[in-house]
């Protein structure tokens, strides 16, 4: 599958991912799942881990968890919640609720937009802890602080662990991972899955091996804020083993903290100093085993996703499924736009280009009627208007949000030439530049540059490069 | 002078008639207070004022003619670890001295809801861990029979509270026998009710899958309508069990007649002699009232305790985690917060909560938790299945509630191991998640009460009020 | 039949203590760790028995798939909440530096 190496080592990375859910409440608690408010007003007792305060599950997350777990391709299992327990001052009751070993979603995979799959281990169901800024130290860090403060809006919010299985074998893939997974949260409502607003987190555990050797050890790399760190992080920390390995060292097995500003990885906590979690099974909770019905209502439910999508696009245009032109529509949401353009009668394949090009900005919903791009697609197929002309209607479709296409070419004096004005075009180009044309004709490829050239000059532009092109490619037999 | 009303069912009914005032009710309650609480030391805190106000729109409700609920006027003291909104809640523990819950349990809304006027918080074991109130950091509460002598525990200020008509009912919280042993040290009623009929949210967790709470009262009556106001459903505590309140006052005159009673033969011995004799007194007036004795064996009880102090200290290790001086309750300081959390924990906990934290830790710690934890649950299982064939046999069973009467102060502070028998006979019923309640019935050495525990099936809570009762007229006859 | 259960020594209490964020003076830890062995000793009876075919039991009663609806419901009061913080500071808890901890 994979052949990348570094100086002839394998990469071998498994990514844990933490996505926080779209609902309105936390995981076991009624106060509002809200981004960005004042500090601390989204609080209860629950929250806080007052004394006396009580968890109940919240449904919704529930269904959210099983929708990524189905769209992952997973086992939905009966499940319970567990306690892990250590002290942290954002972690409210010293112990966070989590699923240990019977979680809600097994078993599944994630195709990367070239075919591979990576297993996902599990997709389980655990509250998110406050947040701590640090004060008085440099940047914002704990290292030479001078206390910290402690807002627990995010505590309690409902995150899915998604657990992939080891098969990344590049950062390349790992980016691809994580592009593709945000896509399928995104698409399935689960999340709105911003790296870069905390809603998607992403920690890497990292090793290298010589191909046919046992996996080495692995250290796990957090702090990673967006995908292209990611990459980075990943492709630093397996040449910081390589050195290591190369060196006559062994890698310790430990958690390091990506630094962006720096771009290495730094020791965060040795395994000797890990806590001793002391997971036992929540007796404030009970059992959750979601039932047939439920399960087949929300797998019946799933949209479809990105990766069915893509495959839909190409067939439909004969553009590859993993090019940048299918994968880029298909992330904005324009696919079914462009599908449409094609069933309202214009080139699917044309449209997949324009989308491709000029509807960065437009979103989900482009402003510009499906008719109206299909109307300009036709004229530019059927030669009436050049490629070049294309690209100025349509800018002009996008600004107004739509229009007319024939009227506008019109307006703005585009008129393709018909075959005949443009076989008249080419007599006179090649009478007037001989010795290009007998360069040409030779098999000098670069000749016809002056050729075209002149003709379009001779017409102000109207001819249509394409066109001519071909004429004087198949005169020349 | 009228008979003024003592029970909780007298209370009510004149209070509501108008009869008698809930102030003059009240007033007399805090005569009684006034008058012992100095050599007794039922209350942490007497809530006078709070109380005055209360009794005081009973009855400007009454005369209004608006319903001011079935227990209008009805003196009632609250153990403190149940949550009082705006009313310290210490738990007995320095670690929460004067903490005021912004919120109220579920039974305190409803027994405000029912009219009752709180008269106070009573005192406990630290955390409700222990069996005679002297584990309290705001000193011992003594018995009102015998002021030399413990009142029992956890619930020793609950108990005092009524036996010394400090109020006409109190509620409790029983973990291991924490209502039922000190109502029997104390010569009164107490009844842990089945697991998930009374929400457990407002009560400050000790061991979540075992605590219960529960009414002490005068006689069986008040227990059965203390009871039925404070339990049903409540959606925010996930382990309440979703039926409506537990109604038994319907059943307490129909006699035992052709009921089974089982007396369990190999019953850990070691009891008192009179407390043995008042015993077989008990299966004498059954018998006599028409019920037939059957013998059951119950061959894992004696594994009772085992379990019992792997599993509630391991639960308590993790709930207990969260008095750690960060939200609320005492914080010492310290250069970090880590060493925050080791001074604050070593200052506000006393000695019987550090013992039980700590063995609770080791239970659940990483290569121990089969052998200790994981052993005591599958114990409990041996123990919930020898109760249920018991019970294919048997309706009730009956046992002593304590092996022995109120011991002296001090006798058994050196010896937590000797403490923790108090508790052989009542531990059993919390983790097999059963009812059980005791009844005075005689008394044993020094003229000190003793109490027979009646213990039910889950839900079984109607034919153990009806065995109860014929108990109780036995009792009084 | 040996004593297949471990005493807890007093190098265990002291583990034990610091999973716990107790701080014990060395007097107490000794005290403990007696007192907590003796209990362990005591706790042994359990030892004898076959639990091999056993299930452990978790839930005293059965329930399953308790859920509630995603609705927010009112908050608790901030300024009462921060009332009752042994430190806070801009609407937030304060606490000494976070050293020593995973977080």
């Amino acid at each position: 599958m994979s052949d990348y190496t570094i100086d002839g080592w394998e990469i071998v990375v498994g990514l844990e991912v933490h996505v926080e859910l779209a609902t309105a409440t936390k995981l076991f608690s009624a106060s509002a799942n809200r981004f960005g408010d004042d500090p601390n007003i989204h609080i209860d007792p629950v929250t806080l881990g007052l004394p006396g305060a009580l968890p109940v599950l919240n449904r919704r997350a529930v269904e959210l968890a099983m929708r990524i777990g189905l769209a992952l391709e997973c086992t939905v299992k009966p499940c319970t919640f567990h306690r892990k327990n250590y002290f942290y001052p954002d972690m409210p009751k010293a112990y966070q609720i989590s699923q240990y070993d019977q979680p809600l979603n097994v078993d599944g995979w994630l195709e990367l937009p070239g075919g591979k799959r990576i297993g996902v281990e599990r997709a389980h169901l655990e509250e998110d802890t406050g947040k701590s800024t640090h004060v008085g130290g440099t940047g914002g860090r704990i290292h030479g602080s001078d206390h910290s403060l402690i807002d627990f809006n995010r505590a309690g919010v409902p995150l899915v662990e998604i657990v992939g299985r080891p098969d990344i074998a590049s950062p390349d893939e790992a980016k691809q991972y994580v592009t593709e997974l945000r896509q399928i949260l995104v698409a399935v409502g689960a999340s709105d899955a911003k790296m870069e607003e905390g809603s998607m987190r992403c920690d890497a555990n990292v090793s290298v091996r010589k191909p046919g050797q046992p996996l080495g050890t692995r250290c796990e790399i957090k702090n990673v804020n967006s995908v292209r760190s990611l990459g980075r992080a990943i492709e630093y920390e397996a040449r910081r083993q390589i050195a290591l390995i190369e060196a006559g060292e062994k890698v310790r097995q430990e958690t390091r903290h990506w630094d962006e500003t720096d771009g290495r990885t730094h020791t965060l906590r040795t395994k000797e100093d890990a806590d001793d979690y002391r997971y036992f099974l929540e007796p404030d909770l009970v059992p959750l085993a979601p039932d047939a019905a439920w399960i087949e209502a929300v797998r019946a439910a799933l949209p479809m996703l990105p990766r069915a999508r893509r495959r839909r696009l190409a067939e439909a245009t004969g553009a590859p499924a993993d090019g940048e032109a299918v994968m880029v529509v298909v992330e904005r949401g324009q696919d079914d736009y462009v599908l449409a353009v094609g069933a309202a009668g214009g080139d699917v394949t044309r449209a997949l280009v324009h989308v491709k090009e000029a509807y960065a900005e437009q979103g989900a919903t482009p402003s510009v009627p499906v008719a109206d791009l299909a109307g300009m697609i036709t004229l530019e197929t059927s030669g009436r208007i050049t490629a070049t002309q294309a690209k100025t209607v349509l800018a002009e479709l996008l600004s107004n949000g739509g229009g007319d296409a024939a009227a506008i070419a019109t307006a703005k004096g585009f008129e393709a030439m018909d075959a005949s004005a443009l076989e008249a075009l080419v007599d006179e180009a090649l009478a007037a530049q001989p010795a290009a044309w007998a360069k040409y004709c030779d098999g000098e490829e670069k000749a016809v540059g002056a050729i075209v050239g002149h003709i379009m000059k001779a017409s102000k532009g109207q001819a249509d490069g394409k066109a001519v092109s071909a004429i004087l490619q198949a005169r020349r037999g | 002078m009228a008979n003024t009303p003592v029970s909780v069912a007298g209370i009510a009914s004149a209070v509501r008639s108008g009869e008698v005032s809930a102030v003059e009710v009240l007033e007399r309650h805090l005569a009684a207070i006034d008058a012992r609480e100095s050599d007794i030391h039922a209350f942490n805190l007497v809530t006078a004022d709070a109380a005055r106000a209360t009794a005081a729109r009973v009855d400007a409700d009454v005369a209004a003619g608006r319903d001011p609920g079935p227990l209008a006027g009805v003196p009632i003291a609250l153990k403190d670890n149940l949550c009082t909104r705006g009313v310290p809640t210490t738990c007995s523990s320095r670690i929460l001295e004067g903490w005021r819950p912004p919120y109220d349990a579920t039974v305190v809304r409803r027994l405000a809801a029912a009219g009752a006027v709180f008269v106070g918080k009573t005192n406990l074991d630290e955390f409700a861990m222990g069996s005679s109130t002297e584990n309290s950091a705001f000193g011992v509460t003594l018995n009102p029979l015998d002021t030399s002598r413990v009142a029992g525990g956890s619930s020793g200020g609950s108990a005092a509270a009524v036996a010394a008509s400090f109020a006409a009912a109190s509620l409790g919280s029983d973990t291991g026998g924490s209502i039922r042993q000190p109502a029997a040290l104390c010569g009164i009623v107490g009844v842990k009710p089945t697991y998930g009929t009374v929400s457990r949210y407002g009560l400050v967790a000790f061991a979540s899958s075992l605590d219960q709470i529960g009414p002490f009262t005068n006689d069986v009556r008040d227990a059965s309508i203390v009871l039925e106001a404070i339990s049903g459903h409540d959606p925010l505590d996930s382990t309440s069990i979703p039926r409506g309140p537990v109604t038994t006052t319907e059943v307490l005159d129909r006699g035992v007649a052709g009921l089974r009673v089982g007396r369990i033969v190999d019953l850990p011995g070691g009891s008192d002699p009179e407390v043995e004799q008042r015993l077989a007194e008990a299966f004498d007036a059954l018998r006599a009232a028409g019920a037939t004795i059957v013998d059951v064996e119950l061959p894992s009880m004696k594994f009772g305790l085992t379990a019992y102090y792997l599993i509630a200290p391991a639960e308590a290790s993790s709930n207990l985690a969260r008095y750690d001086g960060v939200r609320y309750g005492m914080r010492v300081d310290a250069p970090d917060t880590n060493a925050m959390y080791g001074a604050t924990r070593a200052a506000g906990f006393g000695d019987e909560v550090k013992r039980r934290i700590m063995l609770g830790t080791y239970a659940l710690s990483a290569g121990y938790f089969d052998a200790y934890y994981g052993k005591a649950l599958k114990v409990r299982r041996l123990i919930h299945d020898d109760f249920d064939r018991a019970y294919a046999q048997a309706d009730v069973l009956l046992t002593p509630t304590s092996p022995i009467v109120a011991f002296p102060v001090g006798a058994k502070v050196d010896d937590p191991l000797s403490m923790y028998l108090c508790d052989v006979f009542t531990i059993p019923t919390n983790l097999a998640g059963h009812p059980a309640m005791s009844v005075p019935f005689g008394t044993g050495a020094d003229g000190l009460p003793v109490g027979v525990q009646v213990l039910a099936p889950t839900l079984g809570e109607p034919v153990m009020f009806q065995v109860a009762a014929e108990l109780e007229r036995a009792a009084t006859r | 039949m040996a004593d297949s259960s471990p005493r807890i020594t007093p190098e265990a209490v002291a583990k034990v203590a610091r999973l716990a964020r107790l701080d014990l003076a060395e007097a107490d830890l000794a005290r403990f760790a007696e007192q907590l062995a003796g209990m362990l000793a005591h706790f042994a009876d359990i030892d004898a028995l076959d639990l091999s075919s056993v299930e452990p039991m978790t839930q005293p009663y059965p329930l399953v798939n308790v859920m509630r609806d995603d609705v927010v419901s009112t908050s608790l009061d901030r300024d009462e909440v921060l009332a009752a913080a042994p430190a806070a500071e801009d609407g937030r808890f304060r606490v000494p530096p976070i050293i020593g901890l995973e977080g």
